[in-house]
This record gives C-alpha cells, sequence and structure tokens, in this order.
C-alpha cells in the first residue's frame, strides 16, 4: 500500500489545483506527441498529425488531453486507493486500446515538463520528487490489470 | 537524427546558459537525487545539499561537457573521448542513470525557461542529450 505523508498529499493538492486542466491537458499530450512521435500510433483515428502545428491545432488531441487531465484527477480525489481507481481503465488501456504501459511513463514525462514551465522556480526538487512519486504510482496501476 | 535546425537551436540554447551554467547543473543533479535517491549512492563522498560548493562545482562542470559537445554533434565521440574512460573505469556510474539525469534536466531547462522550452525544443535536446549518454556509455564493455 503507498503511503503519502502529509506534505506529499499537499504538494499534489496544490499542484493540480493550481492547474487549467482545459490548458495543461492538451500541452501535454501534444508534447508527448511531438517529443515521441512513435507514440502517434495511437492515434490513427485522430486527423492530421502531420507536424508539430497540425497537432497543436487538432481539436481531438486537445480535447483528449482534457480527458486525461480529468483521469488523473480522479487519481488526486481518491490518494490511497489509485490501485482500485484505475482498475477499470487499466483494463480499457490493456484490452481494448492496447497502450504498451511504457508509454504512460512518456505522457507522464510531458506533464511533468509542462508543469515546471508553469511554475518555474516553484516546481522545486522536492516538489518534483512529490510529483514523480504520484505520477510512479499512476503508471504502476494503469499497468496492473495487463497480462 | 538530428537535423540542422535542431542542431542550431542546440547551441544557441547551451551558449545562453553558460553563465548560469552552476545554477542549472546544480539545479538538475539536486533534482535527480529528490526523485530518484539512489542516484545519491554515487555521491556519497560529496556534500551534496542545495547549493553546496561541490553540487555548484559539480553541476558546472557538467553542463560545460554538454556545451562542448553542442558544439558539434557530429564529433561527440571525439569531444568526449576523455570523459568516456572517465565513466567506464573510474566512476562506472550505471548507464540507466544518464536517462534520470537527462530527464531532470530537462525539467530543470523547461523550469528556467518556461514558455520557450517549446515542444520542438525538448524534442531536439532529449535527443541531443540520448544521443550524449550513448557516447559517454560507448567505453563501458
Amino acid at each position: 500500500m503507498v503511503v503519502w505523508t502529509e506534505s506529499e498529499l499537499s504538494i499534489i493538492n496544490s499542484i493540480f489545483s493550481s492547474l487549467d486542466y482545459e490548458d495543461i491537458g492538451p500541452k501535454a499530450l501534444c508534447r508527448c506527441l511531438i517529443v515521441y512521435p512513435w507514440t502517434q500510433r495511437y492515434f490513427g483515428g485522430f486527423g492530421n498529425l502531420y507536424n508539430a502545428a497540425a497537432i497543436k491545432s487538432n481539436p481531438n488531441i486537445a480535447a483528449h488531453g482534457i480527458k486525461i487531465l480529468h483521469g488523473l484527477d480522479r487519481a488526486v480525489k481518491n490518494m490511497d486507493s489509485i490501485k482500485e481507481t484505475y482498475a477499470e481503465l487499466s483494463t480499457l488501456h490493456s484490452e481494448k486500446l492496447h497502450v504498451d504501459p511504457d508509454n504512460f511513463t512518456l505522457l507522464g514525462n510531458c506533464l511533468t515538463i509542462e508543469i515546471a514551465a508553469k511554475l518555474g522556480d516553484g516546481f522545486t526538487a522536492e516538489t518534483q520528487g512529490t510529483f514523480q512519486k504520484f505520477m510512479a504510482v499512476v503508471v504502476n496501476a494503469l499497468g496492473k490489470q495487463y497480462h | 537524427m538530428l537535423s540542422k535546425k535542431e542542431k542550431e537551436l542546440i547551441i544557441e540554447i547551451w551558449e545562453k546558459l553558460t553563465p548560469v551554467a552552476a545554477d542549472i547543473g546544480s539545479d538538475a543533479l539536486l533534482r535527480m537525487f529528490a526523485s530518484y535517491p539512489g542516484t545519491k549512492t554515487y555521491f556519497s563522498h560529496l556534500d551534496i545539499s542545495a547549493r553546496s560548493r561541490h553540487l555548484l562545482f559539480h553541476g558546472k562542470k557538467i553542463v560545460q561537457a554538454i556545451t562542448e559537445g553542442a558544439k558539434d554533434i557530429s564529433q561527440l565521440t571525439v569531444t568526449l573521448a576523455p570523459l568516456q574512460t572517465l565513466h567506464a573505469y573510474q566512476l562506472r556510474i550505471d548507464p540507466t542513470n544518464f536517462k534520470l539525469f537527462s530527464h531532470c534536466m530537462l525539467v530543470a531547462l523547461a523550469c528556467h525557461m518556461g514558455d520557450d522550452f517549446t515542444a520542438v525544443a525538448h524534442a531536439a535536446m532529449d535527443k541531443f542529450l540520448s544521443a550524449f549518454a550513448a557516447v559517454l556509455a560507448e567505453k563501458y564493455r
């Protein structure tokens, strides 16, 4: 079972309440598709992903980015039961979407970078450490139902 | 594979960082120690607390080496030859850690550059740091 200190819970809640999901969601997903182009394999039906400009102006990608952030919000609201909260999502990603779980880390890295760019010096080493712990738990939970 | 534009962008970014090399380098190291505690084991002989003399000195050294490598990416194997030997035979840092450090360097760059650290710049930098790490590990075996 994951143990969270008061400080860690406070840091995670503080980060997410400072985020505009409609802004950072699309940015994080776009960054992932641009920096790790092979991740585009999962977005074949989303329209034009030909170059960075096309990706950034693609409304389907933007909508999906927002969806992802709201998905993360569920973990934030259920810090003590992330594995259970994500059981269904994990099965979905494995059985229906067939997403290689290594990709979760890639998207997580891009979200980290977007948050770092937004918070600047406010994203201290300690804050990053806590955020990375959270993302590691999320990634682990999303991969749990793969077999 | 790095395009001509990407190589120019990389040189531009690192040259701009030269005056704050110690800050960026030590920030990246500190982030790595906070996120991946196992990496601290390579620094048990140093004081790696925030803003310590050792941390700033070390951070500066790393950023200077990266900046030097960026000047002619096609010559990385030549430029890094002495560092290759150092890491392979003396430091023997497990190469998985290069990936962890690169990630934290990217985060440090994002914090420092904000919106200027665009997805395109990020992609170029990630590719460069991966190539740099690969060359650094070449003499390991």
